[in-house]
């Protein structure tokens, strides 16, 4: 909730990221073997090693993993024993950072681990993500989220935003250049394909996959130690609308506009946008709620459309941010993360890299 | 390295759910053919009906009913129902603003084709030939060419209310256990029990999960341990579970294998309840056919000294 305006009491940055390669399935491993490797990979990036780091949050579903408490064996992987300062979101890794934010905020704490995973293979998604919804009105009816997305997509064809053709494009365009990232999992030419519901066609949802992600956050000068460029969280908020479908207006997003302006991010331009938008119809959304003009380089990793896995995509999307103020690539980027369906919910970070 | 396996796994559950006095009225409603939805204090009606406004969150509680009849505000050609779903024929998902209502319901519509629907289309209710007091009973919306019907003004106030609702669920996964616990389900299937070996601390971990969970690294050495082992700690258990076949009272116990570091559970036989103690030794028992060992019994051994397991407990 600090925009620059009421900077915290600490400068706190993401100077790491790690994430696994996504796939349609990874079958052949456990939760906690498939997100090891990640975490092995975001501590090397700075030399820390488990015992050094302050505070570790996480974010996952139950629903996926179809078990109860399915975090708990993840924490193997970070080496919980002897104790550590450790707390779970049942949400994307993105809320699980915002936590951890917090904590460096207010704690006497340098260093904070971030990680979060989803297999989506084990079921079916579509139909594991109606869990969320209403159980007393909605959930009964079993509307899948492709379902929902589509509803919304019409809504916005009806209001004049978009049309197929122009959702077809940002499907074609989140492949391509999903081309030059090696994590990826659905990249270069793909077929626009067959309606999945109508007015949504193939290319305009995301793949079904499986993957992990890991950011590590430092406060201050350890920031400067740890990474070259640190890339610096200016500001961060999430909000969240009505759950009730029929009482939101499905063509705008007010709950990112408004965490956008309580993170700063309308201060300045930003000269890359990380939009955690599963489907191509979200995209519209998100780029008139956030007023992203065409001199914002959108999803230079792909986006959601190239790889999708539930509870770590929009983690990944401040991952992605972050990676591109590490290399220069970008001086302030915005990353945004969803959850719920149609957009239902929205977090927003703005990050910086110290001028150049 | 031995497949990994997999199997079918179904999670299902009967969600017991309480209503308010709003969600009752309505869902009552429903089950007597009556649309009820909720007035907030700026004059708007809400349909479906909450207890709490989304804008103000002032508590909200006039019952006031709209038309079955409405207009569709969005919509989305279903041309493959899934299971649960209203209709198992294609049908448009959408949003139906009723007659009289400032929200909009979400429903499905029976139609013939995408090209028979549009936003701003007029609908009215099919209703369901039984109704209990669900969201179901409104089996669909229908196309409706003829006048908006008029509401009766009922005020949602019902002889034999409805107070829960319960809403089955399921879910069908299929379950891999990854790599290492594949492994050692493997290694059941011939009667042995193989655990893993830390490479940085050097502790066996039994049944293995991959990772050591006090150094945080994959762990792959595996290491045949037990057959037999020691009694760590224990508890005697007085509650007989549902479907379970044992008879109360019994024990179940942590038990140290022989070169593991790490103790696992099973439950031990052969032996009166209230003789079972730390330190007594046990050998697995296995029965015909069975994945697992069945439980546990004296291997006839002396007790291990407490010094021998005392890390392990
Ligand atoms: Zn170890």
């Amino acid at each position: 909730m600090t925009g620059r305006n009421t900077p915290g009491p600490r400068d706190i940055a993401v100077v790491a990221f790690a994430q696994t390669g996504h796939r349609r399935s990874t079958e052949d491993s456990s939760e906690v073997e498939m997100l090891m490797p990640v975490l092995h990979e975001v501590l090397a990036r700075t030399g820390l090693k488990t015992a050094d780091i302050g505070f570790t949050c996480s974010g996952s579903s139950d629903y996926l993993a179809g078990r109860a408490f399915s975090f708990t064996l993840a924490l193997d992987g970070v080496g919980a024993w002897p104790p550590i300062s450790e707390s779970h979101v049942e949400m994307d890794g993105a809320w699980a950072l915002y936590e951890a934010w917090t904590k460096l905020l207010t704690e006497d704490t340098d260093t904070a681990l971030v990680y979060s995973y989803g297999k989506c293979s084990p079921g079916s998604v579509r139909d594991v993500l109606t869990r969320q919804l209403d159980p007393y009105y909605v959930a009964p009816l079993w509307p899948d989220s492709v379902a929902l997305a589509a509803l919304q997509a019409q809504a916005l064809m009806d209001a004049g935003h978009t049309d197929e053709a122009a959702l077809a494009a940002v499907g074609a365009r989140s492949r391509a250049d999903a081309a030059a990232n090696p994590y990826a999992q659905l990249k270069g030419r793909v077929p626009q394909g067959d309606y999945v519901v109508r007015p949504l066609r193939t290319g305009d949802c995301p793949p079904v996959g499986d993957g992990a992600a890991a950011v590590l956050l430092a406060a201050g000068d350890r920031a400067r130690d740890l990474c070259e460029r640190p890339a610096w969280i200016r500001g961060i908020d999430h909000r969240v609308e009505a759950h009730s479908l029929g009482v939101r207006d499905l063509t705008d997003s007010p709950s990112t506009r408004l965490a956008a302006e309580r993170a700063g991010a309308f201060e300045r331009p930003v000269d890359t946008a990380e939009l955690h938008a599963p489907f191509s119809s979200q995209e519209v959304v998100l780029r008139r709620a956030l007023r992203l003009d065409d001199s914002v380089r959108v999803n230079p990793s792909g986006g959601a459309l190239a790889a999708n896995p539930v509870m770590a995509a929009g983690l990944v999307r401040i991952g992605e941010a972050a990676a591109r103020v590490h290399r220069g690539d970008s001086d302030r980027a915005l990353a945004h993360a969803t959850s719920g369906p149609c957009l239902q919910q929205n977090l927003v970070a703005v990050l910086e890299g110290d001028p150049r | 390295m031995p497949e990994v396996l997999s199997a079918p796994l179904v999670v299902e559950f009967p969600f017991t759910r309480s209503l308010g006095p709003v969600q009752s009225a309505f869902l009552t409603g429903l089950r007597e053919r009556v649309v009820l939805g909720v007035r907030t204090t700026d004059g708007r009606t809400l349909v479906p009906p909450v207890e709490y406004d989304p804008v103000t969150a002032a508590e909200l509680r006039e019952l006031v009913e709209v038309a079955p009849t409405g207009t569709v505000t969005t919509w989305a050609w279903n041309h493959a129902p899934r299971r649960g779903q209203p209709l198992t024929t294609p049908f448009a998902w959408v949003l139906v603003r009723l007659d009289g209502a400032d929200t909009a319901l979400l429903h499905a519509l029976d139609a013939p084709g995408p090209d028979a629907v549009r936003t701003g289309m007029r609908v009215r209710v099919r209703w369901a030939a039984e109704r209990t007091g669900a969201i179901t009973d409104i089996a669909c919306f229908e196309p409706h060419d003829g006048e908006p019907v008029r509401p009766g003004g009922h005020t949602g106030a019902f002889e034999q209310p409805l107070t829960g609702i319960v809403t089955p669920a399921r879910l069908d996964y299929t379950y891999s256990p990854g790599r290492a616990q594949s492994a050692y389900i493997d290694a059941l299937s011939a009667r042995r029990i193989v655990g893993e070996r830390c490479p940085s601390c050097r502790k066996v971990y039994v049944p293995p999960r991959g990772a050591c969970p006090t150094c945080g690294v994959a762990t792959a050495e595996q290491v045949e341990v037990g057959p037999r082992g020691t009694v760590t700690t224990f508890c005697i258990v007085n509650i007989k579970a549902k479907n379970l076949d044992i008879e109360v009272p019994y024990v179940y116990a942590h038990i140290a294998l022989d070169g593991a570091d790490l103790a696992l559970h099973a439950r031990i036989g052969g032996i009166p309840y209230d003789r079972v103690r730390m330190g007594l030794r046990v050998e697995p028992v296995w029965t015909e056919g069975a994945r697992h060992p069945d439980h546990y019994r004296p291997s006839g051994e002396p007790d291990a000294p407490y010094e021998t397991y005392k890390e392990l407990l």
